[in-house]
């Protein structure tokens, strides 16, 4: 069975991606993931704001009670210049590229315009095969339009796409008025592929301490109807590859994501509940469901139920609304100090 | 010549920068004001650097001086050039082996910031002591009097070893050149190359032990041989003083700068000199030189060889005409008839002039100046040569002090004054840790590195750890800066915190004319009338041109968050004058590149940003012509404080403490208990509240407050009678108190501002999201109406003793602390255990405290916090060294022992007057309850109300130790340096010894006092100074040691895992009549941590399995109960979790990642290991430990 799937100019073996996630937190990581078989590995994102954050606390505690009391004038051996926490990251990017057989993606969350161009540029030296951008952007200031949030992203995409030559994939949250049209405006401004979509913060409360509570949660497999109803639509419309994020768990979100226009489908909660083995589960369940039909390869099944294909298009247009609970905690922006 | 590099370091860097370059072994140790070379040492070790042989030199830390005395003589018998760096203690520790070194004429230079040595007092300040204390030695002794000298001497020293086989001591003035920064022309590697003889390295190499060619060295010598033997050194010595000349005259041709052994400076026709050696030597050289052009008969003569002592050399500088001379000696020798310098001056004078090789015998007189610091200025340098003046000059005096019982002081004009005009002065006064000293260090960098510039920069930091004040003193000019002393007059003066103008007279130096620059938040035409009455008054009066600046508000504005240190940098370039306006501008902003560029363009643009904002908020202020303000400093201390603190103890908080006169110190370094309470600093804008209706009465707050501050009483509701409107009070929530009030009072004046009650606080309002029932606020709004309520909170009785459940926590806050308001850190992990002992053992406590963290905030002076309980009872503390505090506590308890027998023994004397009854209650007194003891208590009293009655000799014999039957507790408590490392023997003396002694680590993994270097109980994979790549050994286990021997109490404990099994283990420790040891978790610091967050990582110490809590109870062993108890759950978070969270594990991270994730690996590896020995003792029966014969009967 050719299970194979173009993503963003990039030919993987199939199209189960490790999204971004603890689990490639280190080299060894990794190298688990790739031996368990994933196709693509999206690094967990470099967050321009959490390096600052770091490099800001860093210097703080490195400073603090220093130059007063004579005795100790400071408390820890004077640093020459290191290797920074992106270094870090880069690092991790160049050995994950020299050590695997699979596409590395970075990913990035930048704040400014130089994080996100500086950044990019870094990621691609590293070796990295393509980048994600995670534009992540609660916008809190309710003085914002919604002209000024999009065109933001706009900005973003045209100014890395200057920047760098590998494939860039933007993932998105679905809150947008128009999301069919942000994804056809990114879609002109050069995006290689659209990631649908992002969990994003939703914290609680914790009513017995009257806090807010911003843990997280493992997504659950009803939230692909959002993403799978978005890629239904957007399948046929656009250059960029798509791929879908969020509420795989079981190797039916991963058929079902596929019909319906998917070119590749990203998973990370399943396996941080099942350990990277279950990569396999979903990619033998995959070729169980293609050859139980007869199919041949891959790309016969793509978009077979996408908005163009599927013999009742009105169905789409018919749902009104989709329930989806959901949290997401952090990692970078939770902070250590 | 090649051309210099001009560089501005300190003294420390510039002799370790030589040092480390022509050795190939160091041994170290830290001790103030040295500790900065090894440091440096380790640093360079660790980046890769190599000495001039091309080879990274080997750095090891030893576990003291001793130890590295030890390990320098080991390597220097096996052909390393080896060196090591120390001062005062740490030099006398390495007495033994320094004869050693010398008497086998070994080639070494020990470089030495010279201290004072602890006599009455500890102090860490410089002068000759350490020094001429180790005379004896046969090491040669070299001084430098400036950063440069000490940089050139280093080079000099080394050299001359090598070719004279006598070891040397480099010394120069601890602080005053230690730390002093200023530009120096830098040795480059072939200069020293040029210097350092390579025939001389091989041969030093060769004399070193070696199997391939044996000989034995260090024999036992007998009656008929050890004299002569010990006389075969002198050739050497007698060739030393022109080995160094030799060598201080090639250094010149090679660097251009000339030094003599003795080097005079002055009129040719001189009739009175001054002969000095260190850093003073430059201040009566400037001196003389001024006083010369005025037409003055005087000169000086500088010491530069010490010893071996050239007689002919000094002879050959002193003028013909000289008719009087006065030798200065920066040290004392009590008893003796005069100093060391004073002796070989006379000496060689007599000897010449009875020899007929001098024609005149001058009148020479000898005095003391500079100990500790002690500031010597040119006034005082114009004092002596004016007591030359005299027909009867004083044979033996002082200067700079006024000695009123001895009158060996001389008088002085204070206001002589010599800076050239060319020198621009200027003051910084700031907060500790507010950028203020970076700024001004960073400042000397920026104008050092102009090319016709030079810099100086000196600090001068108060005593506490928390809220002290720092005093920059800098000078910039066109020429080399030769001023060893404060600044005397500014031109410049910046006041970096408003409030310090109702504290401190800042304006007092201010010279006329002068610029006075005020960082408030008062804008420019509303600050006069905030200004106190003296500000006014000098502004007017010294015709000063006055700037303000909102430093907060510029920085807040211009997104620098709260670092104020590049505005006020700002403002100083733009006033000062030591460069035109535009031209300082362009230098701010060339070296923010420089140092922000790394960071990024944005950080750059937004400190940028800073600078020009901070030009634009820049008022000068229109001074009106007359003074106004009706404010004034409020007095140091309260009135009704005792005439010695209203005395001494204010003046010295005043910073007035150079005026005391010798008659009002205390004689034998005795001074009162209880002064901090005297002294409000007001060091924290926010301090906690208390919400009566949402507290539980937990008694936490209480519990983890470092400072004492939070204080709890339960009285009768009825007190409440005349309390002040806003005092706060709710219904105790204990069953049995009826009709009874609970109170927690906060003493804010004396708080830090830490927040840990408020962490620690579990009491949550359900109806406000984020108020506990203690929360911090804004104190200004609080104060007047807590002041008073201070007040009638302290005429509410103490709770008594007996009524209180001294086992939980909620009982604990009832029992009154007598160790408060100390100096230490904000939020210190260590004071709220020194408080617990405190409370539960206060008033029948003896203290040992070793040097370190807690003997300075528990004895630096001005104030001290150990205090007294309401019937006058409180803690007997001391502290003898770092090293011996095992053996000094022990020493109480053989007292206690001792005095306890003999009074039990004279006791039984009085069965007629006592009654059989009583003689056998007294002396067989059970005394573990709080009831018990109050019962002795009364028992001794009624005994000592007869004795006093009976008034016969026995009577008053008994008397003297009558006190003695009432059970003494004895702590002996330190930090990990001491129990871990350099007292680490005698605790395990004194742990083997069987007698009750009470030990108590406060363990913060690192020589904290000294800035944060590795002892054995940091953690491996933790960066400490000395371990810059993370320790690689694991800590030592010191439980283990202790429960080895089977009959020592030991527990592990950490207050903010479990409250509770702190107390208990307290209390047990004190109960089990043999020693206990006590390893108390103290976050700190130097762990690189909001210290707020302090307790929680104690907590996460715990929960990881880092730091189980234990208790080990030989008692418990008698009943075959297992003595090892396990307090803590097994670990169920990983120990990263914990780690993560402070710089000293993360730093690993982003110096060197993969090690840090290796490391990080086999740390947790050892918590598991741990665990796993632990638990298995947990589950031991009692018989499988070893016995104890103390309850094995």
């Amino acid at each position: 069975m050719d299970l194979s799937t173009r993503y963003m100019g990039l030919t993987l073996k199939h199209p189960i991606v490790v999204s971004s996630c603890p689990l490639s937190d280190s080299l060894a990581g990794i190298k688990t993931l790739e031996d368990s078989g994933a196709s693509a590995v999206v690094l967990h994102s470099l967050f321009e704001e959490q390096i600052r954050r770091e490099n800001d606390a860093f210097d703080f505690f490195l400073e603090s009670g220093s130059d007063s009391f004579a005795e100790s004038l400071n408390f820890f051996p004077h640093i020459s210049d290191g290797p920074k926490d992106s270094d870090r990251y880069l690092n991790k990017i160049r050995k994950a590229v020299e050590s695997t057989d699979i596409p590395i993606i970075g990913s990035l969350n930048g704040i400014t315009n130089s994080g996100w161009i500086d950044y990019a540029k870094l990621i691609q030296d590293a070796g990295a095969h393509a980048l994600e951008l995670n534009i992540y952007f609660l916008p809190t200031d309710i003085s914002l339009t919604a002209q000024e949030i999009e065109q933001r992203y706009f900005e973003i995409l045209k100014a890395v796409k200057k920047a760098v030559t590998i494939p860039v994939a933007v993932k998105l949250s679905p809150f947008f008025s128009a999301i069919g049209n942000m994804a056809k405006r990114l879609d002109e401004t050069g995006a290689d592929a659209l990631v649908l979509f992002n969990r994003f913060y939703q914290p609680d409360f914790d009513l017995d301490k009257l806090q807010v509570d911003p843990r997280s949660s493992y997504s659950s497999p009803d939230e692909i109807r959002l993403p799978l109803l978005w890629i239904a639509v957007l399948h046929g419309q656009l250059k960029a590859s798509l791929a879908a994020s969020r509420g795989v768990h079981s190797p039916v979100e991963v058929v079902k994501y596929l019909l319906a226009g998917a070119d590749t489908v990203m998973v990370a909660s399943a396996l941080m509940k099942n350990g990277p083995q279950f990569l396999q589960v979903l990619v033998d369940g995959l070729e169980h469901w293609l050859t139980a039909r007869d199919y041949q390869s891959l790309e016969e099944i793509k978009g077979v139920m996408s908005k163009k294909n599927v013999s009742d298009p009105g169905a789409f247009e018919r749902i009104n609304y989709i329930k989806v609970l959901e949290s997401f905690e952090n990692p970078f922006t939770a902070g250590h100090y | 010549m090649t051309e210099q590099q001009l560089v501005t370091v300190d003294g420390n860097e510039a002799v370790a920068y030589v040092a480390y370059r022509t050795n190939e072994v160091c041994a170290i140790y830290p001790i103030t004001p040295s500790s900065t070379m090894a440091e440096w040492a380790d640093q360079w070790a660790s980046e890769g650097k190599t000495n001039i042989w091309g080879n990274i030199p080997l750095i090891a830390e030893m576990q003291s001086e001793g130890g590295a005395a030890g390990a320098v003589h080991g390597a220097l018998q096996t052909g390393a050039l080896t060196t090591t760096y120390t001062a005062s203690q740490g030099l006398l520790l390495m007495i033994p082996n320094m004869y050693k070194i010398a008497g086998e004429l070994t080639s070494t230079v020990f470089h030495v910031a010279a201290r004072s040595l602890a006599a009455q007092g500890l102090s860490i300040f410089g002068d000759h002591s350490d020094v001429m204390a180790v005379r004896d030695t046969g090491f040669a002794q070299l001084g430098s009097s400036s950063v440069q000298e000490a940089h050139d001497m280093a080079l000099i020293a080394q050299a001359a070893t090598l070719e004279a086989r006598i070891p040397f001591i480099h010394f120069f003035d601890g602080f005053r050149t230690s730390h002093e920064v200023n530009k120096i022309a830098l040795l480059d590697d072939q200069q020293i190359r040029t210097m350092i003889d390579p025939i001389k390295v091989r041969e030093h190499r060769a004399r070193g032990l070696n199997p391939d060619n044996p000989f034995i060295r260090g024999t036992a010598q007998n009656p008929d041989v050890y004299f002569q033997a010990r006389e075969t050194v002198n050739p050497f010595y007698q060739q030393t003083p022109a080995i160094v000349q030799k060598t201080m005259d090639k250094f010149a041709e090679l660097t251009g700068r000339h030094y003599q052994l003795f080097e005079y400076t002055g009129a040719e026709d001189a009739e009175r000199i001054i002969v000095i050696m260190g850093s003073a030597a430059e201040t009566v050289k400037q001196t003389v030189k001024a006083l010369v052009a005025l037409g003055e008969k005087v000169g000086v003569i500088h010491v530069r060889l010490y010893l071996p002592f050239d007689e002919k050399a000094f002879l050959a500088v002193v003028p013909g005409t000289t008719l009087k001379i006065a030798v200065l000696d920066r040290c004392k020798t009590p008893g003796s008839t005069g100093e060391p310098l004073l002796h070989d001056v006379i000496n060689t004078l007599t000897e010449a002039f009875t020899t007929d090789e001098l024609a005149n015998l001058p009148r020479t007189i000898g005095g003391r100046y500079g100990l500790s610091s002690k500031e010597f200025t040119p006034a005082m340098v114009k004092g002596i040569f004016d007591e030359l003046s005299k027909d009867k000059p004083k044979h033996r005096f002082t200067i700079g002090i006024n000695d009123d019982v001895g009158h060996t002081s001389l008088d002085y004009d204070p206001g002589f004054n010599i800076d050239p005009d060319n020198v621009i002065s200027a003051l910084f006064y700031g907060l500790g840790a507010d950028g203020t000293v970076g700024a001004n260090k960073n400042t000397i960098k920026i104008i050092g590195d102009i090319p016709d510039f030079f810099a100086q920069g000196y600090f001068v930091y108060d005593s506490k750890k928390s809220g002290s004040q720092t005093v920059s003193h800098l000078r910039f000019g066109p020429d080399p800066i030769h001023a060893p002393y404060l600044v005397q007059s500014a031109q410049f003066i910046g006041c970096h915190q408003f409030n310090f103008l109702f504290k401190t007279d800042i304006l007092a130096k201010a010279a006329e004319g002068s610029v006075f620059l005020l960082n408030c938040p008062f804008p420019a035409e509303e600050v006069w009338n905030h200004l106190p009455r003296y500000v006014q008054d000098k502004i007017i009066g010294k015709n000063l041109s006055f700037y303000v600046i909102d430093a907060t508000t510029v920085a807040r504005e211009s997104g620098m968050g709260s670092r104020v240190n590049t505005i006020l940098q700002t403002c100083f370039f733009a006033l000062s004058g030591v460069l035109p306006r535009a031209e300082a501008i362009a230098k701010i902003k060339e070296a923010i590149k420089k140092t922000y560029s790394r960071k990024g363009e944005e950080i750059v643009l937004k400190n940028y940003a800073a600078v020009d904002q901070t030009l634009a908020h820049l008022y000068q202020v229109t001074v009106p012509e007359t003074a106004t303000s009706t404010l004034a400093m409020p007095p140091i201390i309260p009135i009704e404080a005792p005439e010695f603190v209203q005395n001494v103890t204010a003046k010295m908080i005043a910073g007035l403490g150079d005026d005391l006169a010798v008659s009002e110190m205390p004689i034998d370094g005795t001074y009162p208990s209880g002064t901090t309470a005297w002294e409000k600093r007001n060091v924290s804008d926010f301090v906690p509240e208390w919400k009566p209706d949402l507290c539980i009465q937990c008694g936490n707050c209480s519990f983890v407050c470092p400072h004492s501050v939070i204080r709890a009483k339960f009285y009768h509701q009825s007190a409440l009678d005349s309390a002040p409107a806003s005092f706060k009070s709710a219904p105790i929530s204990a069953r049995g108190f009826p009709e009874t009030r609970y109170t927690l009072q906060i003493y804010l004046e004396d708080c830090t501002g830490c927040n840990l009650c408020v962490s620690v606080c579990p009491a949550l309002s359900l109806k406000e999201s984020g108020v506990k029932a203690i929360n911090m606020k804004d104190k200004e709004p609080l104060m007047v109406s807590e002041k008073e309520n201070i007040r009638f909170f302290e005429t509410l009785p103490v709770n008594d003793r007996a009524r209180v459940d001294f086992s939980s926590i909620r009982g604990a806050q009832f029992l009154e602390p007598l160790f408060e308001f100390s100096g230490a850190c904000a939020g210190c992990g260590e004071t709220p255990y020194v408080k617990l002992i405190s409370q539960l053992f206060g008033d029948r406590l003896i203290v040992a405290n070793a040097t370190g963290c807690s003997s300075i905030y528990g004895g630096n002076l001005p104030t001290t916090p150990w205090t007294k309980n309401h019937e006058g009872r409180g803690p007997a503390w001391s502290n003898s060294l770092f090293e011996d505090n095992a053996e000094f506590g022990f020493g109480f308890r053989l007292t206690a022992d001792k005095h306890h027998d003999l009074a039990v023994q004279l006791t039984r004397q009085f069965e007629a007057e006592l009654g059989s009854g009583f003689i056998r209650d007294i002396t067989n007194a059970r005394q573990k309850t709080e009831s018990e003891i109050r019962i002795q208590r009364e028992r001794v009293a009624e005994l000592k109300a007869v004795l006093l009655h009976l008034d016969t000799e026995p009577a008053r014999d008994l008397l003297s130790v009558a006190d003695h039957l009432v059970r003494r507790s004895i702590w002996i408590v330190g930090g990990d340096g001491w129990a871990y490392d350099i007292g680490s023997a005698g605790l395990d003396h004194i742990l083997a010894s069987g007698r009750d002694v009470n030990v108590l680590v406060m363990d913060t993994e690192v020589y904290s006092n000294t800035g944060g270097q590795m002892s054995k109980s940091t953690p491996l994979g933790a960066v400490a100074k000395f371990a810059a790549a993370g320790k690689t050994v694991a800590k030592k286990d010191i439980a283990l040691q202790g429960i080895s021997y089977g009959n020592v109490y030991v527990a592990r404990i950490a207050m903010g895992a479990n409250p509770q099994q702190t107390l208990l283990a307290m209390r047990e420790a004190e109960a089990y009549p043999g020693p206990s040891l006590i390893l108390a978790y103290s976050h700190c610091i130097a762990h690189g941590i909001n210290m707020q967050n302090g307790l929680k990582q104690q907590a996460l110490a715990t929960a990881t399995g880092y730091w189980p809590l234990v208790r080990y109870n030989p008692a418990l062993r008698q009943a075959d109960k297992n003595p090892f108890v396990l307090d803590s759950p097994r670990p169920r978070r990983a120990f990263k979790d914990y780690a993560y969270n402070e710089l000293r594990y993360k730093m690993l991270q982003r110096t060197n990642p993969d090690d840090a994730d290796r490391m990080l690996e086999l740390a947790q590896q050892l918590v598991n290991q741990k665990w796993d020995i632990y638990e298995q003792m947990a589950t031991r029966k009692g018989s499988q430990f070893h016995p104890d014969a103390t309850f094995s009967e």
